[in-house]
């Protein structure tokens, strides 16, 4: 971020206020930095047994969720942490109690079209916002994060028509379309790292032949994986947790072409005892774990990239 | 951090100097062509699902449209009246409002004393931040699920808890008085997000500020009041401004814990303003109902966040004027 000097706040300077605070960008990369160590005190244990019962309270609902997917339907409401009786065979029903692998699949197949389409997109637009200069490109980037401000809710209804007029409905073509042309705070990110890039790169390469388009694809691009990847992981769990979308489109189709958030909504119903169901909630426990775990496993390989990426801005939900 | 915050668009220093020049700047004709070509895809896309969609709602709340044949008939204010007698509406949105002013703070503190614990940790810290961060990673739909039987009042295991010291838990989830606590304490299992913002901001507080206040004899109740928060404040800006809009869109919990079964009962607590919103389009189909309350939320939205953003020019401490 070296090359940004220090500037005037161009007209957007009020939008954006709200969506970056460079302090707490600063801080992000802080965060990696271990202060000096210091001796144990009073203070110091007082805090250390603090954090661990938070931490207690904030897994306390995963064991629980672990445990319950292992027992028999008459033993999963015990708040047992450990079965009293081992059920490993509710891991081999779930298949065929429920659609589950194709609401896998679907939720897959949905997040990965999601996140490669707007990843990509945001770069592109991203990119003419940040490198080419032309007439109303401020006006224009402050739109861009204005319509960070609408609520989802006012474009809801158009926008389901839109899908009904063309023909689109019942497909996964709504979970995905409107990424296909970016996304506000997406191409915010992106913008920003690319600002941090030398201009001098750019203009070597255009001495030297390359058109505009090579300028994104061999430069731009390939120096911007960090944030692309963190484009990517943010709207692959945003797709991935996606319900009310699901809800709206997807929900008058027959089960199995249900995504795992939609599915899964189904099965609570299905099998809630309060409702009158089969009472079988070990499945929904089951689902649950499954639709969390690749969720858990993206963290764990992306984690800094979630870090970094809430930290930067605060990502809107 | 109004100011400052914002670099000059454009790639790297190069263009530094130029590009405050006050005279009207000549354009490279070839480049801004291709400049516009890389921002169609959002343009079009703008055009399209931002002001097209919010146009096309603007007509339908003025309208009566009849989902079948796709015919909208002018029905002036008729949606808006509608929307003013359905008692409702306006419960709906008394209970948002509620929630909203409940959660809020709650997760403000909440986030704010769990950042403050982890930046006093010098050993362990990423793993204390990877273990908060897990709940938000978990789907809300698996969130709810979780939560339906943990909030049980009869056999959860919250109110068991509870019962081991001696409290009586209430009836979280069929108790109308207890149905906004209840999503108000899923919201705060996932607020690692709003931590890390926190955390973050805390980072960057200047340690010589601590140390100067200490020399003067500052007690830390005083050092957070005249240190910390001020300079936090703007980050504290930001998550409330999100928090807030968060709150008045809540959807997903109320919907998945309340209004899942249409063959349940669900308390009328419960019905928050985005779930009757959803149930208005997509359930009746009334899409000229639901845009008007589209529309009344959103300029509900606007009003707010003008507020806090006058309330917040007047409390942000802003760093220089880097």
């Amino acid at each position: 971020m070296a090359t940004i000097g220090p500037s005037t706040a161009p007209p957007t300077q009020a939008a954006l206020a709200t969506a970056v605070d460079p302090a707490v960008e600063e801080g992000a990369r802080k965060m990696t930095a271990s202060p000096e160590p210091s001796k144990w005190t009073v203070g110091r244990i007082l805090i250390t047994l603090l954090l661990v019962g938070f931490a207690a309270l904030f897994l306390y609902p995963l064991v629980w969720l672990v445990a319950s997917s292992l027992k028999p339907a008459s033993q999963v409401f015990d708040n047992r942490l450990i079965p009293k009786t081992w059920v490993w065979d509710n891991y081999a029903e779930v298949w065929d109690q429920l659609p589950l692998l194709s609401w896998m699949f679907n939720s897959i197949a949905i997040a990965l079209i999601a996140a490669a389409a707007v990843a990509i997109s945001s770069s592109i637009v991203a990119f003419g916002f940040a490198y080419f200069r032309f007439p109303g490109r401020n006006v224009l980037f402050g739109l861009v994060l204005a319509t960070l401000m609408l609520p989802a809710s006012v474009t809801m209804v158009p926008t389901y028509l839109i899908w009904k007029q063309t023909g689109f409905l019942g497909s996964w073509v709504p979970l995905f379309g409107m990424n296909l042309f970016g996304s506000a705070f997406y191409i915010f990110l992106q913008r920003q790292f690319y600002l941090g890039l030398p201009r001098e790169l750019f203009e070597a390469a255009r001495m030297d032949g390359s058109s505009y388009w090579q300028l994104f694809t061999r430069i731009a691009m390939p120096l911007s994986i960090p944030s692309f990847i963190i484009v990517f992981l943010f709207e692959f769990q945003a797709a991935w947790n996606n319900f009310q979308g699901a809800l709206i489109y997807l929900n008058g189709e027959s089960v199995e072409d249900f995504t795992a958030p939609l599915g899964i909504a189904y099965a609570m119903t299905k099998y809630s005892p309060t409702a009158g169901g089969e009472g079988d909630y070990q499945y929904v426990m089951v689902a649950s774990l499954l639709v969390t775990l690749p969720m858990l496993l993206l963290f764990s390989f992306g984690q800094r990239y979630f870090i970094e990426g809430v930290a930067t801005q605060g990502r809107k939900g | 951090m109004a100011q400052g915050t914002v670099t000059e668009p454009g790639l790297g220093t190069g263009r530094d100097a130029t590009a405050r020049a006050p005279k009207p700047r000549k354009y490279d004709r070839r480049e801004a062509v291709a400049g516009y070509l890389f921002i169609t895809p959002w343009i079009i896309g703008f055009l399209i699902f931002t002001l097209g969609t919010m146009v096309y709602s603007f007509f339908i709340s003025f309208s009566d449209f009849n989902l079948a044949t796709n015919r909208m008939r002018p029905a002036g204010l008729d949606n808006y009246r509608a929307l003013i007698e359905d008692p409702r509406v306006m419960s709906s949105l008394g209970n948002t409002l509620f929630y909203a002013v409940l959660a809020v703070p709650f997760e403000i503190c909440f986030a704010l004393f769990l950042a403050m614990l982890l930046n006093r940790v010098t050993r362990g810290a990423g793993l204390f931040r990877t273990l908060y961060y897990l709940p938000k990673m978990t789907p809300m739909v698996a969130t709810s699920a979780i939560f339906l039987i943990l909030l049980n009042g009869n056999t959860g295991a919250i109110n068991t808890g509870l019962r081991l010291i001696g409290i009586s838990g209430p009836q979280w989830l069929v108790d109308p008085a207890w149905v906004k606590p209840s999503i108000v304490l899923m919201t705060l299992w996932t607020v690692s997000g709003t931590m890390v913002i926190f955390l973050a901001a805390l980072k960057n507080v200047p340690r010589d500020l601590y140390e100067v206040a200490s020399l003067d004899g500052a007690g830390p109740v005083r050092k957070f009041f005249t240190i910390t928060l001020p300079m936090i404040s703007g980050a504290m800006f930001f998550n409330i401004i999100i928090l807030t809009i968060a709150a008045f869109q809540v959807f997903d919990q109320a919907y998945l814990l309340f209004w899942r079964d249409q063959n349940n009962v669900a308390p009328e607590a419960s019905l928050f303003y985005a779930v009757y919103l959803f149930q208005q389009a997509f359930r009746n189909f009334d899409f000229g109902f639901a845009s008007a309350m589209a529309w009344l939320l959103f300029i509900i939205l606007i009003i707010l966040s003008s507020i806090q953003v006058k309330l917040g020019n007047r409390f942000v401490y802003y760093e220089g004027d880097r």
